[in-house]
């Protein structure tokens, strides 16, 4: 009963290709794939539209008050008004932006989204896109971004948008230094770059309950917690909104992006947002392992959007409580404190490893890692430098 | 099907270059020259070579191109092309491509019928890495850090004066 539960999306694409059984190979291969697609498609983009609400719903709560609460029950259909509203807005173009750049960069940014979703086990033999170096693959991806960035920055030929796609690709390439080798101890201790590989690696469970998720080791936290972190950034969400900070550059590089456009952007940002918490929980968090032994009945794919939905609740929490940092300030983090520990996790996976993976090498994981912080934290601390303020111009 | 796709990415790939070569706006060139690159890792997943597709993607688009992309920022945003051709140019263009084409066709190597091996992985890749090239690895290394090191002392502010 449970396993066919949990296989019942797969049975459900075996039997719509058995319609084709007739059909030539090509066909039947080009079909799975339209049906993956279309699938991922309807789920991320019910998705989308369900946080965009709910978040909303969420920061309202947080900050004392109701939030969106006039169209259907609870709210619950704004996405479709906003949906409508931005599908009717005038698309305005500048007469002097670059028209075919300004144009090409949401398309861009969106596909290249919606690519890096590919690769994520959802579920048992639930990936839509599974290749050997699917974790580089989501990378390779994801790098081609900054270019869209930098295309609607450049396209628009606006100030306020150059200004803030500059600042969206210094921040984006400080922080996918970060984010890149923070995977790398995940992938040297499985010893594949497969995300299907690594959910099967963490596989198992000690006396029952504790699961062998990476973040059970001091390690896997502490880059769990710095992968969690450079998503943050990555996904340009608070306390890292710089690139659109309203109040200093109008919205960055959406700035002249208007309708239908704009809110391109927008899905391709929570889209993003989706794609790196989704790695986060198939590197970290077991994938779509249940949590506990006596569980496992529950199928596979609700685990792994239960998961997701903490993390992305996490996203929303984050943003209703921290103001947002200086671009300085974001810099120094990344290259002065994420990257040491970023490197200080690789190494204390490796003294995992050859400490027999047991209570033994756990405990000496983190005594590399509290040594290493504890080092760091007195080295960064500014508490002291913070003496007598010079006027440079203002004299 | 392999080659109707090997035509089609080609005519794309050509196309793109050629455009980064004649297009009179240097961000122009610069995105049709991105597109080169991602077609040229095509031709790499066409050819079975997944890892060094994406390593083309990862490290061509995702820096290389963004690099290219800043200087152009940096430096002034209304350079046009005057639009004359320039010989020199030309000239050594048809030079490096002529030399590349003799070599290529003197090449014992196609003649040879290519040898069926194993699909190469991204774990074999990286055995081969670790223990035969690791000398050569490791220098690359070195050197690259040395890079990234002189790079900082260039920018560096000093201190002093300011």
């Amino acid at each position: 009963m449970s396993d066919s539960l949990d296989q019942i999306f797969i049975r459900a694409k075996q039997w719509l290709l058995s319609w084709l059984s007739n059909a030539p190979d090509w066909l039947i291969q080009i079909a799975s794939s339209l049906i993956n697609i279309a699938a991922l498609l309807g789920v991320f983009l019910t998705l989308f539209a369900l946080i965009s609400v709910l978040e909303r719903k969420i920061l309202g709560r947080m900050q004392n008050r109701y939030g969106p609460n006039r169209v259907g029950p609870f709210g619950l259909f704004q996405p479709v008004a906003d949906g409508i509203k931005m599908l009717i807005k005038e698309d305005i173009v500048p007469a002097r932006a670059d028209k075919v750049v300004h144009f090409l960069a949401p398309i861009l940014i969106a596909a290249t989204a919606i690519l890096a979703l590919g690769i994520i086990p959802y579920g048992r033999n639930m990936t839509p896109f599974a290749i050997d170096g699917g974790i580089l693959f989501f990378f390779a991806v994801g790098s081609t971004t900054e270019l869209a960035v930098f295309m609607a920055g450049w396209g628009s030929n606006n100030k306020f948008s150059m200004l803030g796609a500059m600042r969206a690709i210094a921040q984006m390439i400080s922080y996918e230094l970060p984010l890149i080798i923070t995977t790398f101890p995940v992938v040297m201790v499985v010893g594949a770059l497969s995300p299907d590989a690594i959910v099967a690696a963490q596989n198992g469970y000690s006396f029952g309950v504790v699961p062998h998720w990476f973040v059970t080791t001091p390690w896997g936290a502490a880059a769990f917690i710095l992968f969690f972190v450079s998503g943050l950034v990555e996904s340009n969400r608070t306390p890292f909104d710089v690139p659109e900070g309203e109040s200093e550059i109008v919205a960055g590089h959406m700035t002249e992006y208007s309708g239908f456009k704009y809110a391109t952007f927008f899905m391709a940002e929570y889209i993003g947002m989706f794609a790196i918490s989704g790695l986060a929980v198939t590197l970290f968090l077991g994938g779509w392992h249940a949590p506990i032994h006596g569980l496992e009945f529950i199928p596979s794919y609700v685990w792994f959007f239960g998961k997701l939905s903490i993390l992305l609740f996490i996203y929303i929490w984050v943003r209703g409580t921290l103001p947002r940092t200086r671009i300085d300030q974001i810099m120094n983090f990344a290259w002065k404190f994420m990257l040491p520990m970023a490197f200080t996790c690789i190494i204390a996976a490796a003294v995992w490893h050859y400490a027999g993976r047991g209570v033994a090498g756990w405990l000496w994981s983190l005594a590399v890692l509290t040594l290493v912080y504890v080092i760091l934290s007195i080295l960064l601390d500014t508490r002291k430098k913070f003496a007598t303020r010079t006027y440079r111009f203002a004299e | 099907m392999n080659s109707a796709a090997f035509v089609v990415i080609a005519i794309l790939t050509l196309a793109a270059a050629l455009a980064a070569a004649s297009l009179p706006k240097l961000i122009h060139a610069a995105l049709n020259f991105a597109v080169a690159f991602i077609g040229v890792a095509a031709f790499f997943f066409l050819l079975g070579a997944e890892f060094v597709g994406l390593v083309q993607v990862f490290v061509y688009v995702g820096a290389v191109a963004v690099l290219i992309v800043f200087t152009i920022l940096l430096t002034r945003r209304d350079v046009q092309d005057t639009g004359k051709l320039s010989w020199g140019g030309a000239i050594i263009a048809i030079a490096v491509f002529g030399g590349l084409l003799w070599a290529i066709r003197k090449t014992p190597a196609l003649s040879i019928a290519a040898p069926q091996i194993e699909a190469l992985t991204v774990k074999r890749i990286g055995g081969v890495l670790m223990t035969d090239y690791v000398w050569p690895l490791q220098c690359v290394g070195l050197l690259l850090t040395a890079a990234l090191i002189g790079a900082l002392i260039l920018v560096m502010e000093d201190r002093e004066e300011g």
